[in-house]
């Protein structure tokens, strides 16, 4: 097993490294000339010049790229002009905040999607699968970020039980009770379309498996029911929605930009909105980096997880 | 009738192998371990052995829908370069295949005539008239209503579909025809039908057939000659009449001993497991040793080459032949 | 099973897709909404952009606007119509966009195989190694704020997305054999592609476009509702949405009624995408996709109750009827089939696929799939007891206890995620009050006395680390587990090699013998019949057409059908010129004819054969046959 996860590590150098130069390549894209747009249109031409100079424009794509990716390994990701702060500090800062709303969201779909699905499998065609089968449908086709202001306008406005935003009160908070007050209205919000898909899958699969030889021997052999599903059936389910909540950590990271709009929450969606307003290259770089480079990890930590399932991978 | 239309020299086919990114050799599955292999005019040559013996990788590099890693293939005196999409043109003319699944060989949003014509016009060129006589022709030949021609191979029984399969292969008019498992897919009532029509169709167009089966029944009754294949090489070729009446090879010997007969009783079931040697990593000696009540150092050491035993017709892969007396095997044991 | 269907009757897919009712209202919401839209510069609405400080922030259904108006009082009504139209173009080029490029990628990739797939996959993992809607925050920050920008960054996003899926399907399908056909027939690899391939990747390619296109209007009207899509003074849904966000708690409908045009807009998109991928998949088509009951419907119009069975016997079975309704059809796979088993003794049921003899086997414990299974009559005992009525509980208990089955295919029978080992504990823990380590240890015992060698650690194996034979043997370790009475082979040994076969039907016929179980053998070979049976009962069309003991079959067979069938096999060592066909098909269970199944294929058949209903008579000692002919003769 650990030589497997030394091997995928492995393989996610590459990985990271093309993420490097897709986000290189994206932003060398911007038309025109990247000095003229930090200093203004006003910027006269010898501060464009030295300006040029100093961001080492005046040297080749490739060279460019070695020299940002050499400052970046030694942790220099350059200075945010807009925040005047070394762009790693804000970008890790904003991180921490955005890994508690998705890191919690991820959690919530992840159980509820898992059960949801089960137990429409189990009860096929029942009342209990047509109403999951309902919500999951309304949860795919809500945008979230209209969905977090209904729930502002429900939870925070009519009914003053939760409040609208930020993270934190701002007097007299801190604690663990005010952040988790503060953080259920958007992880709730992140959560719904996730919710719905793994729901939707893990259903699909459940149903798939139970037709399978494999099921029909565990029930020849004389297991109950329940054991035929929760341990048989669910087992092989798992395999196949493993990576599907894999994919859903992107989603919800990237889903993370709306919501923390919409609940001004301090993480780093809202700060990427921001910074692409201000037109904060270095930042916007940071930020989609850092954001790339933990989502490359955290489908590591997906792919090792069915590994360690599914004794057919290994070899 | 004795002329040698399809000949193999040294066929050899590996999957897999090359070298990984650090120059480290991979091992490569040996799916075919060189073998040679010659066809005669007319005949029926009929190939047998258990699954993972490479009969199928043999009958694929046969038509050229995959390429030897080393060794070549003559049609008539010629080398085949399956490489150049030229040459793979003329040799369907001449070499057709006939799948083991007659379902999955059409493609089932066709109809049966699409797929039939295809062959008539990339292959032989035939205008729309031609076509429409040669279609009628076929579907006569393999016993099918024309009116099936504009049906969906979905709508057929798997007899009916291997008909399809047969007639799309002598639409092109090969003169050789490749049969790979043709029969296993079918049932047994239809298996009959199907059989009895390949011994037609063969002698109407004066074919020469590659039968390849894991059923040994079945390759008797159709086969003038039998190759016996094991672990990716020859280990035995004889004249039907001569194998099947006195098998040579041990592994012969075995594979007989175990098809269940009816109205017999008492197959030979081995007592060690029936397992393959890894193809990874093929053994030095005979592949067959390691489950051979017979072997001997020698077996296990070199490679037994495929010579004549009492008939010279019947070749075969083996230090100790069935049949020959101990007087002979104690010979060799004692090298 | 016998569960083919034919093309008789099958609904057109628009007839299919009508029928789902959901799908069918997704339809009619969507034309709505689209009709709307396309109808907003000739229906009498103000100008979209027609601004009008006096009448800031009107509620809806005030003062001659329908919806309201926002903050610089613009008609709702009018630019929801007009931003509806803008953001249904968007996503929907988006779309196109991206099954174009992804799809030929997908196809390239799926059918070129080899290093080009590699070096393509690797590069669709780049971009899918983003998170999904960073990238195009990414791309959109690049190019600058604009709706046109916002197409191509979401359009990208998705081009991995359509890659995937669609070499997925490619890669299964260059595989299959009527591509190498189409290769032998001459034809080169873009007419290959063209031709073959695209025609059976289309409805994949047309599914995954329905199941998108809701997700990317979504994401474009996101773009807008960050201020990164569309620019004042154009308008789409999202943009709406992000202004009046700024209103929220003064004038919520300003960002209330976009944000439920959105809504509307993707969830009629999505049920419409579902109905078409239920109409275009072809595994659901068949109605398969319901789940398996963990017991058989007993549809028997009554129900027998427990009563003495006749002695001597270890079960006994009574005109056995078991149906599959696949739509509107009945399938007739067992009707009425009578047999009793004698412990120590091993009845063989011999038939071509079809014949019903699968389904008799997994009938006698329920475990026939339901739906579209279901018993519609007849009995079998055990022990007195009537099992088609019996409770699931019971038949749980008797399930790998007493009556054990032994599966064909061990690869796709054993669960691939559990060790060997365990799946034998398993079993036995499900009958015997034992703990783990003793099971385990019985486990063992087991798997030595099928002779796998090094049970001990071989019991830690996954079934894909062994061979074919290997996996078998642990079948049939599972079914002797409990010391079972009775034992139910269903074709065991067809899936394995002769070499194997033979192996491993030498060691069931000492296991049988040594445990004094009956044995019910299922298979098509009379080879297999002669070397393990002790009486044959031969199927056809659902039904026992003969039954006698595997000499009188063999020697004396007196239906024609299990002479034919025995005929037009060929037989090693006996070398025929010519062997012996039977012609035609068997009949469709769902369309059997009155009288004897077998008589269209039959030469002695006459008017007389095709009437009435015949009965499975005796001839002599123990020797039944299902023909008028057959019991004339005699």
């Amino acid at each position: 097993m650990s030589s497997y996860i030394a091997k995928r590590l492995l393989y996610a150098v590459p990985v990271l490294f093309g993420l490097t130069i897709i986000v290189f390549l994206i932003m060398a894209m911007i038309p025109g000339d990247p000095a003229t747009a930090i200093l203004g249109s006003y910027a006269t031409p010898e501060n464009v010049e030295r300006l040029n100079r100093q961001l080492g424009l005046d040297k080749s794509l490739a060279e460019q790229y070695w020299i940002w990716l050499g400052n970046m390994l030694q942790g220099d990701f350059g200075r945010s002009y807009s925040l005047n702060r070394p762009v790693l500090d804000e970008v890790l800062e904003r991180f921490g905040a955005t890994l508690i709303l998705a890191g919690s969201a991820l959690l919530l779909c992840s159980i509820l999607g898992l059960l949801a699905g089960v137990y429409s499998a189990v009860r096929q065609f029942g009342w209990g699968d047509r109403l999951i089968t309902l919500f999951v449908l309304i949860g795919i086709s809500l945008p979230s970020f209209w969905l977090g202001l209904l729930l502002i306008l429900l939870f925070a406005v009519e009914w003053k039980l939760l409040p609208a935003s930020g993270m934190y009160a701002i007097y007299g908070g801190g604690d663990l009770p005010d952040l988790i007050a503060h953080l259920t209205l958007p992880a709730i919000t992140l959560s719904v379309v996730a919710t719905g898909v793994i729901a939707r899958l893990t259903r699909a699969s459940m149903l798939e498996i139970l037709r399978q030889d494999y099921i029909r021997t565990a029930r020849a052999k004389g297991l109950g029911e329940r054991r035929v599903i929760a341990r048989h059936a669910f087992k092989s389910a798992l395999v196949s929605v493993i990576p599907v909540i894999g994919i859903q950590a992107g989603f919800v990271l990237g889903g993370a930009v709306y919501i923390e709009t919409v609940f001004q929450w301090p993480g780093i969606g809202r700060m990427l909105v921001q910074a692409i307003a201000t037109r904060d290259i270095l930042l916007v770089q940071g930020g989609v980096l850092i954001v790339a480079a933990s989502y490359v990890l955290f489908n590591l930590l997906a792919d090792v997880l069915q590994h360690k399932l599914d004794p057919r991978l290994k070899t | 009738m004795d002329a040698t239309i399809l000949e193999a020299k040294q066929l050899v086919r590996t999957f897999g192998g090359g070298r990984t990114l650090f120059g480290r050799e991979k091992p490569g599955v040996h799916a075919v371990r060189e073998m040679e292999l010659q066809v005669r005019r007319g005949e029926t040559l009929g190939i047998v052995g258990e699954s993972g013996c490479g009969k199928s990788t043999l009958a694929r590099m046969l038509v050229g829908l995959d390429s030897p890693t080393s060794g070549d293939i003559y049609l008539e005196g010629a080398a085949m370069d399956t490489q150049s999409a030229r040459q793979r043109h003329d040799l369907a003319k001449r070499i057709q295949y006939v799948f083991q699944d007659p379902v999955s060989s059409l493609n089932p949003r066709k109809t049966i005539r699409a797929s039939l014509e295809a062959p008539m016009i990339h292959l032989l060129g035939l205008d729309r008239d031609a076509r429409r006589r040669r279609l009628d022709e076929l579907m006569d030949a393999v016993n099918l209503r024309p009116e099936f021609l504009d049906r969906y191979p979905h709508e057929f029984s798997g007899g009916q579909a291997q008909r399809i399969g047969i007639a799309r292969a002598l639409a092109a008019q090969p003169e050789i025809l490749v049969l790979d498992e043709p029969v296993s897919a079918l049932d047994v009532s239809v298996q009959a039908q199907v059989l009895n029509l390949l011994a037609d169709l063969k002698d109407k167009y004066g074919l020469t057939y590659i039968f390849i089966s894991h059923d040994l029944s079945v390759v008797e009754a159709v086969s003038d000659r039998v190759m016996v294949m094991y672990f990716g090489s020859v280990v035995e070729l004889a004249e039907s009449e001569s194998l099947f009446r006195q098998p040579r090879h041990q592994y012969t010997k075995l594979l007989f001993d175990s098809v269940p007969l009816p109205g017999k009783r008492g197959v030979r079931g081995e007592d060690g497991l029936a397992e393959l040697p890894d193809p990874l990593n093929p053994p030095k000696g005979c592949a067959f040793a390691p489950r051979c009540a017979e072997a001997s150092q020698q077996c296990r050491e070199a490679m037994p080459p495929l010579n004549p035993v009492v008939d010279i017709q019947h070749y075969t892969a083996c230090y100790h032949p069935v049949g020959t007396g101990p007087q002979e095997s104690q010979n060799t044991r004692d090298q | 099973m016998s569960g083919k269907q034919k093309n008789s009757g099958r609904p057109t897919a628009w007839r299919l897709f009508v029928n789902n009712r959901l799908a069918l209202s997704g339809l009619v919401i969507l034309s709505v909404i689209i009709l709307l839209a396309l109808l907003a510069p000739i229906l009498p609405l103000a100008s979209p952009d027609e601004t009008a400080p006096a009448q800031r922030l009107i509620r809806p259904l005030g003062d001659g606007y329908l919806l309201g108006s926002d903050h610089l009082g613009r008609d709702l009504l009018s630019r929801l119509l007009w931003g509806t139209q803008v953001s249904i173009a968007v996503g929907l080029s988006a779309t196109i966009v991206a099954a174009f490029f992804g799809s030929l990628i997908g196809l390239v990739a799926g059918y070129a195989g080899g290093k080009v797939d590699n070096s393509l996959m690797r590069g669709i993992d780049m971009v899918m190694a983003f998170p999904y809607i960073l990238l195009a925050l990414a791309i959109v920050a690049a190019l600058g704020p604009g709706l046109m920008n916002a197409l191509y960054a979401i359009a990208v996003v998705n081009i991995p997305f359509f890659a995937r899926n669609i070499r997925g399907v490619t890669l299964g399908l260059a595989r299959r054999e009527f591509v190498d056909a189409a290769r032998l027939s001459g034809k080169g690899h873009i007419r290959i592609l063209l031709t073959e391939i695209l025609p059976n990747v289309l409805p994949t390619i047309v599914i995954t476009m329905s199941t998108t296109v809701g997700w990317m209007i979504l994401e474009t009207a996101g773009l807008s509702f960050l201020g990164l899509g569309a620019q004042p003074p154009q308008a789409d849904l999202g943009s709406m949405l992000g202004e009046g966000r700024k209103l929220l708690f003064t004038a919520p409908h300003v960002s209330i009624i976009p944000g439920l045009m959105i809504f509307l807009l993707v969830m009629s998109i999505n049920l419409m995408g579902d109905g078409i991928r239920d109409v275009l998949d072809p595994r659901l088509k068949s109605g398969a996709l319901s789940r398996p009951m963990a017991k058989t419907e007993d549809a028997r119009n009554i129900t027998p109750g427990n009563r003495d069975q006749k002695t001597g016997t270890a079960m006994e079975v009574m005109n056995l009827r078991t149906e599959f309704q696949v739509g509107q059809e009945i399938y007739k796979a067992v009707g009425g089939v009578s047999f009793d088993l004698r412990p120590g003794e091993c009845l063989g049921l011999v038939g071509e696929s079809g014949s019903g003899k699968s389904v008799t086997a997994m009938s006698l414990l329920g475990l026939v799939p339901t739906p579209p299974g279901r018993i519609a009559g007849g009995e079998v005992r055990y022990e007195g007891e009537d099992l088609l009525g019996a409770s699931l509980s019971r038949l749980q208990s008797l399930r790998g206890g007493k009556i054990a089955y032994v599966f064909q295919d061990p690869l796709s029978t054993l669960h691939p995620l559990f060790t060997v080992g365990d799946q034998i504990c398993e079993a036995i823990r499900a009958h015997q009050p034992l703990g783990r380590a003793e099971a385990w240890k019985r486990a063992v015992e087991l798997l030595n006395k099928v002779r796998i060698p090094n049970a001990e650690r071989r019991a830690h194996d996954y079934p894909h680390q062994m061979s074919g034979g290997m996996r078998q043997r642990v079948g049939i370790a599972m079914a002797l587990a409990n010391d079972a009475e009775i034992l139910v082979a269903d074709e065991p040994t067809t899936a394995l090699d002769v070499t194997v076969q033979a192996q491993v039907l030498k060691l069931l016929k000492e296991l049988q013998r040594e445990s004094d179980a009956a044995l019910l053998f299922i298979t098509h070979d009379f080879g297999v019949v002669s070397e393990i049976c002790d009486r044959v009962a031969v199927m056809y069309a659902g039904r026992i057409v003969e039954v006698g003991s595997t000499d009188q079959i063999l020697t004396r067979p007196a239906h024609p059908y299990t002479r034919k069938l025995i005929d037009c096999v060929p037989v090693m060592g006996r070398r025929e010129k010519r062997l012996e066909a039977i012609a035609g098909l068997p009949p469709v269970v769902n369309r059997l004819p009155a009288g004897c199944a077998f008589a269209d294929r039959c030469e002695a058949a006459d008017d007389d054969c095709r009437k009435g209903e015949l009965l499975l008579e005796e001839m002599s000692d123990r020797h039944a046959v299902r023909c008028r002919k057959a019991k004339e003769a005699a």
